[in-house]
């Protein structure tokens, strides 16, 4: 059973181009209620850009995203982003509120909890990440991992139905990089719909459910992690894998 | 050594200081700081406003606060002063029937300090990276929330030490309005300084107004520079290594 209420997000033929840079050529994507999926590909190839366009911080000049079968191109994009959680590679915490404000401000101002309840709430997320402790510090104050593991608890505090990763462990020092990957596991074992744009491919490889390999705004190939790390079709995802792996 | 003395006699008689201290600290002190600070409060809002439309997306907004700066940014301050204070003083005498230069005097400085604040919050809220506009509208706020909340307070602290030498700015600035002709009760420093040295012949009101400006001044300067200090390094506060990081995560040993 899923502890989390999560629901299935799919992404149909989005395209989008920067002035004459076209950035995402049609990428459908597929994420079943309760599964990982992870985005590989080199640098520039549009992984960041399609999630960004996904919870339509960024609106894709054609194609449709469906959040459980209904598409969310219509609804108003705060209350669509209400329901995806969003984790940053730079961690992108408010430096000027404690670590426990970060986590209740989107309670207290969007969920319109009182103060003391959200507290309460920012605190119980704060233990399931481990750092209940660091409540009233500054985020300045934290390590990196630290940082990022307050930023999954602020996403999460929202009980967001999906949950969006963007290269979230890039960012940190390599000692550092296990407990938040450790986080995402729980996570994606918990039943949380995820994706999960990334360069760990230990990480893509041992806890997705789908993997997709994107180049140049393209989706080159996608399918279960097995088939993409042992036995890839494409040219263009046999040299990415011998480049990092 | 005739000169010295000269000099002594004409800046530093202690009588002439002295006979102008009581009117200085109960007039002219008072008269200056409500100058400063209204016109400093009214010209950081404004101030504000004028940064936000600076960087909106609507070109209207942004040329005309970019019309605005350039306009009040690129004028004397006495030519300002004396336009505004002459110019709008008698309408505002109709409409209102009151005779002081203050409020003028007041508008005009504020007008001025929009035009400088306004640029000194738009360089500090611009300098907020993107990546907390991106965060809050992650979240789902929308984005006059995500900027009255996150970005803007942010903006503002960065730019404190510059907004605290613009009201240095002002304290001074403030010493303009005599040119409004200002009545007994409502001169400041400068202007009684002024009205006592033009009485005694002798300058050493003057360095009695001077003495009050550099005392306000030359602290506000210091303080700029341990805000400044302080906004650099932050407040110390022990790190503790990332072990707990190892253990949160049971899934990692599954």
């Amino acid at each position: 059973m899923s502890e989390f209420a999560s629901g299935t997000l799919s992404a149909k033929n989005i395209h989008l181009s920067f002035g004459s840079n076209h950035v995402l050529r049609g990428i459908d994507l597929h994420v079943p209620q309760g599964t990982t999926a992870s985005v590989i590909g080199p640098s520039g190839s549009g992984k960041s850009t399609l999630l960004r366009v996904m919870n339509r911080l960024i609106e894709p000049d054609q194609g449709d995203i469906l959040l459980d079968g209904r598409s969310v191109l219509k609804d108003n994009p705060d209350e669509l982003r209400r329901r995806i959680g969003m984790v940053f590679q730079q961690f992108n915490l408010f430096p000027h509120k404690t670590v426990e404000e970060n986590v209740s401000l989107a309670l207290r101002k969007l969920r319109k909890l009182s103060k003391e309840e959200a507290r309460s709430e920012a605190l119980e997320q704060l233990d399931l990440v481990g750092l209940k402790h660091k409540a009233d510090s500054r985020p300045a104050n934290l390590s990196g991992g630290q940082q990022q593991r307050v930023a999954i608890a602020r996403a999460l505090a929202m009980k967001p139905e999906v949950m969006f990763f963007d290269e979230a462990t890039s960012a940190l020092d390599p000692e550092l990089v296990k407990g938040v990957l450790a986080l995402m596991t729980d996570l994606a074992k918990g039943g949380m719909t995820m994706v999960v744009v990334t360069h760990e491919m230990g990480f893509s490889r041992n806890v997705s459910d789908a993997v997709t390999f994107m180049d140049a705004g393209v989706v080159v190939e996608s399918g279960p992690p097995e088939q993409l790390f042992t036995d890839p079709r494409t040219d263009r995802l046999k040299g990415f894998l011998s480049d990092v792996l | 050594m005739d000169f010295l003395t000269r000099l002594g006699e004409t800046f530093l008689d202690w009588n002439k200081i002295a006979e102008v201290l009581p009117s200085m600290f109960a007039v002219g002190l008072p008269n200056t700081l409500v100058l400063a600070i209204t016109s400093g409060l009214i010209g950081a809002f404004a101030g504000l406003i004028l940064a936000l439309m600076g960087i909106s997306r609507n070109p209207v907004a942004r040329w005309a606060a970019r019309v605005y700066t350039d306009v009040f940014r690129g004028l004397p301050a006495v030519l300002t002063i004396l336009v505004i204070g002459l110019g709008f003083g008698p309408i505002f005498r109709e409409m209102t029937g009151s005779n002081s230069p203050y409020p003028m005097g007041v508008a005009a400085l504020a007008l001025m300090a929009a035009a400088y604040t306004g640029e000194i919050f738009r360089s500090g809220i611009q300098s907020v990276d993107k990546g907390q506009l991106e965060a809050s509208r992650a979240l789902g706020f929308g984005y006059g929330p995500s900027m009255r909340l996150v970005v803007v307070p942010q903006g503002i602290r960065r730019v404190l030490p510059a907004l605290m030498n613009q009201f240095i700015a002002l304290i001074k600035d403030s010493s303009l309005v005599f040119t409004l002709g200002l009545l007994a009760t409502e001169r400041e420093l400068f202007q009684i300084g002024q009205d006592a040295a033009a009485r005694s012949g002798n300058l050493s009101p003057y360095v009695a107004a001077a003495i009050f400006y550099l005392a306000m001044t030359i602290p506000l300067t210091h303080l700029v520079n341990y805000i400044d200090a302080r906004l650099r390094t932050g407040r110390p506060e022990k790190k503790e290594p990332d072990d707990a990081a190892a253990v949160v995560g049971k899934g990692a040993q599954a």
